[in-house]
């Protein structure tokens, strides 16, 4: 079993947990995931992980509920426990392994998406602890769904928050400050992450491949194991099968097939599912649950 | 009776099985196993004992059974096995100890598997457990993967006193009996749960939800947990594609997908989360057991469903008793046929599959015949959802994070047949993750002689 410590609603369908999980609190690293299942019945849910404390052993995650188990899942509190907690899985983001001078010397620009926030914080934090500040972009339908923002304050170089419906701080999608960025204040970026919705990382991958700015998006499709076992959660990349668990979650953006990978994710949602989740939460949901789009 | 034929056993009707998920064959009672017993001819110099993986003492145990003293006929399977009521369900015995059976040569050979599987059910049902080894020599063995292979290897290395722990990635121990092989050849609750129960009885710890080159590796396990020897048994898990176009749609399936929806997440049940979507008109390609096994699944979740497969019925890799009752239940066989493109339609979704039909040329590598394709002979079947079933290869996770660990251009561990020792000395493997996909009793084979292999290698250290 595996311990709440900690469980705080961000929104008022996105909740919080640090969850005590000695091994994969010592070998995560940014960019990599879990899977959760809550109990006998539950299904394994894939989660990207938010924080991690070494010494205390946990680990800190960020859902969105959207099937049966996620639902389960938010009504846990600190003193509950998990019944599996497994990983971490995937490959941590590729500037972990870099040389630390020529990371220094690079340009980042990370956006998040919704819930898509949660994963990019790790990464902005772990720069941030080597001594690199990079800009963040942090994109939500309304004011009530942007998440994390004091804590990635407190770790980005320049934060940038905009909503859709303009209901705090600047008004639009992430596409329009990364063009307000690059072309009106002549900012230059040597690579960016985008990690959201699949929409919104398809609609950043045309925009920074026209402004010739490398992209790495976080795929977080459907999955079951999560160890490579099933392929459920197989994408094409640059025309090759590639499985998200094992190969990614990270992939060069500019080569994903992000339309092939949305009809994918439609595969276990009925039409009556798909409709209630249009209606709650247009498209800040960033997939993270296996079961939607 | 006729001593020439073995006795028939009894099995769920067809028709009513076809519709749930229960075990298909029901076993002998006593009365049909003493039956059974009694055709042995109890050869001095047996030839099944050869032919086992691991060896069991056949003669020794079917003569407890005619002595009907059954409790002792499962202490003698106990010596050579820690799973015998699942080795009795999936072995292929037809071709190991029934197959080299002296009876076998004028008439029908002994039933050794369904006699196994007597003894080893009424061990379970009268409740008697292995004992634990009393004199522990207090040194650490890590066995990875909780399956067939590494059950055994854990289940051995216990009984010579070593503190045993298996690492398992997923949330339930078993590995392909729990994932793979579906409820209705091998109940999970009554069967496999009470067999890895025996091998904990034994001493064994399970730590589950461990991924091994992920969560932890085996540097860290030796050099920092104090294990002295690990023993690899991760298995074949990573499934073929055959990278024809439309495979990425909506409506393809691994069979690995669709078997761990089914058997480990129990998507078969309403009150389990995990969805399975069975499809209407399903269409599995390969013909080997994990095909048949999908195919009957798909048929138990209510859809037709057929068998393509590039070469003859003579071919098929499934054991005959899969085939038969595949057919049996209804399942349609379409053979010699090979898909060469899945359909999709405006959503992503499968509608279709177009196959070309097949001729057998030459035989190949593998001495069967090779599938060539008849020119021109291209049509659709009608289906909504494809489950591919054309093997699986070993999961590298391990050895690509594990230093000096040779693999071969297959992706296997290489390790000595006799020992499993593998090119890093402490470490040891077996099973599917060096041999590639085969059985549960090859694997188990390999994780007892990598139990003596280890014990070996750590009593001369």
């Amino acid at each position: 079993m595996y311990k709440i410590l900690k469980a705080c609603d961000l929104a008022s369908n996105i909740f919080l947990m640090e969850v005590e999980a000695k091994r994969v609190a010592s070998a995560c690293e940014p960019g990599q995931f879990v899977i959760v299942k809550i109990d006998e019945r539950g299904e394994r849910i894939p989660l990207t992980i938010c924080d991690y404390d070494r010494e205390k052993g946990t680990v800190t995650i960020v859902v969105q509920t959207i099937g049966a188990s996620t639902v389960r899942m938010q009504k846990l509190r600190a003193g509950d426990s998990f019944m599996d907690f497994v990983g971490p899985l995937g490959r941590p983001s590729e500037f972990v392994n870099e040389d630390i001078d020529s990371l220094k010397g690079k340009k980042m620009l990370f956006v998040g998406g919704g819930l898509g926030t949660a994963p990019v914080y790790p990464q902005v934090k772990w720069l941030h602890e080597h001594g690199i500040d990079a800009d963040v972009i942090v994109g939500a339908k309304t004011k009530d769904l942007v998440i994390l923002e004091d804590e990635m304050k407190a770790v980005a170089g320049n934060l940038y928050i905009t909503t859709d419906d303009g209901s705090y701080m600047r008004a639009g999608m992430v596409t329009e400050v990364i063009k307000d960025l690059v072309e009106n204040q002549g900012n230059k970026y040597d690579v960016c992450v985008a990690i959201g919705p699949m929409i919104m990382m398809k609609f950043v991958c045309l925009l920074t491949k026209e402004l010739g700015i490398p992209t790495i998006v976080s795929m977080n499709p459907i999955m079951v194991d999560g160890t490579g076992m099933c392929g459920a959660c197989r994408l094409l990349v640059g025309g090759e099968v590639k499985f998200a668990c094992v190969d990614g979650p990270e992939f060069d953006g500019h080569l994903v097939d992000f339309d092939q990978a949305m009809k994918r994710q439609n595969l276990y949602k009925t039409e009556e599912g798909r409709a209630l989740l249009k209606e709650q939460e247009g498209d800040t949901h960033h997939g993270g649950c296996g079961t939607c789009s | 009776m006729d001593v020439m034929k073995k006795v028939p056993v009894r099995e769920q009707d067809p028709k009513v099985r076809a519709t749930n998920f229960d075990e298909v064959c029901l076993g002998y009672n006593e009365t049909e196993a003493t039956e059974e017993a009694s055709r042995c001819l109890t050869c001095k110099n047996a030839q099944c004992v050869k032919a086992c993986p691991v060896n069991i003492d056949i003669p020794g145990f079917i003569s407890k059974i005619k002595e009907g003293d059954f409790e002792e006929a499962s202490r003698v399977i106990g010596k050579s096995s820690a799973l015998p009521a699942i080795c009795g369900r999936v072995c292929p015995q037809e071709t190991q100890c029934e197959g080299k059976c002296i009876r076998g040569i004028k008439g029908e050979s002994v039933s050794i598997g369904k006699l196994e599987r007597f003894v080893a059910d009424y061990a379970r049902q009268k409740g008697i457990k292995p004992s634990k080894c009393e004199n522990t020599n207090g040194r650490k063995v890590a066995v990875i993967g909780s399956g067939p292979a590494g059950l055994t290897c854990a289940g051995d290395l216990a009984k010579m006193g070593y503190e045993v722990t298996i690492f398992e990635a997923l949330h339930e121990p078993g590995g392909v009996l729990v994932y793979g092989i579906p409820e209705f050849r091998l109940p999970k609750d009554e069967v496999v749960k009470k067999e890895i129960e025996n091998v904990k009885a034994l001493g064994v710890t399970i730590e589950t939800n461990v991924v091994v080159g992920k969560s932890v590796t085996i540097d860290e396990l030796m050099d920092k947990e104090g294990f002295e020897a690990v023993f690899i048994g991760s298995g074949a898990g990573l499934p073929k594609f055959m990278g024809i176009p439309g495979e990425t749609a909506s409506g393809v399936f691994s069979a690995n997908e669709y078997l761990t929806r089914s058997n480990l997440m129990k998507a078969f049940r309403d009150d389990h989360d995990t969805p399975i979507r069975p499809g209407k008109k399903v269409a599995v390609v390969g013909g080997g057991n994990v095909a048949m096994d999908a195919a009957r699944t798909a048929l138990r979740l209510g859809a037709e469903v057929t068998v393509v497969y590039r070469r003859s019925e003579e071919e098929l890799p499934a054991r005959v008793e899969e085939v038969h009752h595949a057919k049996e239940e209804g399942i349609i066989f379409n053979l010699l046929t090979n898909p060469t493109e899945i359909l999709v339609d405006e959503n992503g979704w499968v509608r279709g599959m177009t196959c070309i039909r097949m001729e057998l040329g030459e035989p190949d590598e593998s001495g069967r015949r090779s599938p060539i394709e008849i020119p021109g002979s291209e049509f659709t079947i009608d289906v909504d959802t494809v489950i591919m079933s054309l093997g699986t290869s070993p999961n590298p996770l391990i050895s690509s994070t594990t230093e000096g660990l040779e693999t071969n251009r297959r992706k296997c561990i290489v390790a000595d047949e006799e020992t499993g020792q593998t090119s890093r000395p402490g470490v040891f493997a077996g099973g599917d993750a060096v041999t590639g996909a085969a059985t549960v009793i090859l694997a188990m084979g390999a994780g007892k002689a990598a139990a003596k292999g280890i014990d070996e290698y750590l009593r001369a250290k």
